[in-house]
């Protein structure tokens, strides 16, 4: 069971959430101009690390609200909690958490 | 190689059991390969099998970082059926199939292949309706699928509780489905494979890759470095891990999926029971363990355990309809990582890497795959070209958009 911290409401039982998938992943600028391969990887290719994973979550049972997590996908520890527009202030390269 | 039959037991039976052969070698691996599998799970330990034995390539290593069968191949809850929505799904699954239907001769290992019938159950008047569109599209692909009604059903299950919180409407059943000894699978594919001169090469992580002119060279492990005309990718939960090696980028992500057993009991259900509905699926071993599996995690996770409350809503759903099973123990919960693609069906064959292939995207249902999976790909890795049944399944159908969307289709992908 993971333990989220909601950015309004507080820390609520992972039952409350609904995973959304990677954050951060940019629409097309120009939509029209897109080819069908930055479509594809707009659409389905997904960065699917084994460690350090920007993800979105929505408190679907609370607030309602989306935000982000940078959390392990091996260990499934929670790393940050920041809002919906904001960027991590986690960083990793090596596709390992390294808490800052 | 000695035979397996009942003959062999009884001899080796008369000397107390001591003198039966090693069922595979343990080689130390060589400089260079025709062909490198990465991951010994059903399908890696398949594609080598079918390699070896019908297309005549026998210099092949299989090159697995655990042991093998310890991946999804040996988690699973070893469900087989053919009852695809879309004809390309049930071609290839119902090849699959008819393979399982003589595959304890084939390797000449028992799989136990039981035939009891796959049912899948209704618990709304609408998806009543949708079952029978799927039954009937089922059939027009030439594969036995029934409608049930709830007496048939509880004929054939006569402690469900067709009553219970969101009651059975009905159901259909594709008889010639069923479960195995998925060990069985995996140990016999690895025997035959080894047999036929296949290296197959345990505690041997493969962490990197050299590539030049779009082509794989060699691979680096943790057992030293492997040069190999061709390679396959047949690592699951992994596949993102492997691919970036080479540079690949893939429409997979991990999640885990669980599967739990109870204590052992008399044989009380005979058939495999699927409920997409309230998410649950249920069959009894032949040990006599209650085999449970439901919905997966739905988030991210390379973790093999999986989460509490999944586990919770399994229970949940089995004890609505099944309620005789409450006072059971469970003895064991596990989970596997699970290679998902966006339309849940998998990715076989060409990269755009020259000489690397993959077999991935299997998800939560790649175990009734593993025959066809690895007669498929071996084919097509010797003729560079897909294999025809494996022609709706290449990973450019992300990009032309034929996405073959089982996910919806199925509704429960196992
Ligand atoms: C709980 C559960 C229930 C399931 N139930 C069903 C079912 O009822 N019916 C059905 O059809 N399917 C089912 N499935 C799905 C099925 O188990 C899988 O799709 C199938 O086993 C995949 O086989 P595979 O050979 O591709 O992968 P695996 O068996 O996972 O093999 C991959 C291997 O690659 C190895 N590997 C990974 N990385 C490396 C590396 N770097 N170097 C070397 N080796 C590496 C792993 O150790 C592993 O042994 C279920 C899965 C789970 C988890
Ligand atoms: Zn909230």
């Amino acid at each position: 069971m993971l333990r989220i911290k909601c950015p309004w409401c507080g820390v609520r039982d992972q039952t409350d959430f609904q995973f959304g998938g990677e954050s951060h992943i940019a629409r097309p600028e120009t939509p029209e101009h897109a080819s069908d391969a930055e479509w594809a990887n707009y659409l389905y290719f997904r960065k699917n690390p084994k460690g350090l994973h920007y993800e979105r979550w929505v408190h679907s049972y609370g607030c309602r609200q989306w935000f982000n997590i940078a959390r392990d996908t091996l260990t499934h520890e929670i790393i940050e909690v920041y809002k919906m527009g904001e960027q991590p202030s986690t960083r990793s390269d090596t596709g390992k958490a390294n808490k800052k | 190689m000695n035979s397996y039959s009942g003959f062999s037991l009884f001899r080796n039976a008369l000397t107390g059991h001591r003198h039966w052969s090693r069922a595979w070698r343990d080689p130390v691996p060589k400089k260079h390969y025709d062909v490198v599998i990465v991951g010994a799970g059903g399908h890696g330990l398949a594609t080598a099998y079918y390699l070896a034995k019908y297309q005549g390539v026998k210099n092949v290593a299989v090159l697995e970082k655990g042991y093998l069968g310890g991946g999804n191949s040996g988690r699973n809850t070893q469900v087989s059926r053919s009852n695809y929505f879309y004809p390309e799904s049930g071609a290839f699954y119902e090849h699959s199939l008819k393979l399982f239907e003589n595959l304890a001769q084939e390797i000449n290992f028992n799989v136990m292949f039981s035939q009891r019938g796959v049912l899948a159950i209704c618990n709304s008047p609408h998806e009543m309706e949708l079952y029978r569109r799927w039954a009937n599209a089922i059939q027009m692909n030439g594969i036995d699928s029934k409608i049930l009604s709830r007496e048939g059903i509880k004929k054939l299950i006569p402690h469900i509780n067709l009553d219970c919180r969101f009651p059975v409407y009905g159901g259909f059943i594709q008889k010639r489905g069923g479960i195995s000894r998925h060990d069985a699978v995996t140990w016999g594919y690895a025997r035959q494979a080894s047999a036929a001169g296949v290296d197959i090469i345990q505690q041997c992580e493969v962490v990197g890759m050299d590539s030049s002119d779009s082509r794989v060279t060699t691979v680096h492990t943790t057992r030293g470095t492997i040069a190999a005309d061709k390679f396959a990718l047949c690592v699951a939960g992994h596949s993102s891990q492997l691919a970036a090696m080479a540079g690949l980028r893939l429409p997979i992500t991990s999640i885990p999926l669980q599967a739990m057993v109870t204590e052992p009991v008399r044989p009380i259900l005979h058939t495999c029971l699927v409920s997409a509905h309230i998410h649950v699926y249920v069959s009894q071993s032949d040990r006599g363990e209650i085999v449970i599996g439901g919905g997966a995690d739905l988030y991210n996770s390379y973790a093999q355990r999986g989460g509490l409350p999944v586990q919770h809503e399994n229970m949940e759903a089995l004890l609505e309809l099944l309620p005789i099973f409450s006072r059971l123990r469970l003895m064991r919960q596990w989970a596997g990582v699970c290679d998902m693609t966006p339309d849940v069906s998998p990715i076989v064959g060409k990269t755009p890497i020259d000489n690397l292939y993959i077999s991935t995207g299997w998800g939560t249902g790649g175990y009734k795959a593993i025959p066809a999976g690895g007669d498929t790909l071996a084919h097509t890795m010797v003729h560079d070209q897909a294999h025809d049944l494996l022609k709706p399944f290449q990973l450019d159908r992300f990009e032309t958009g034929h996405l073959i969307d089982e996910g919806a289709a199925s509704g429960v992908a196992h």
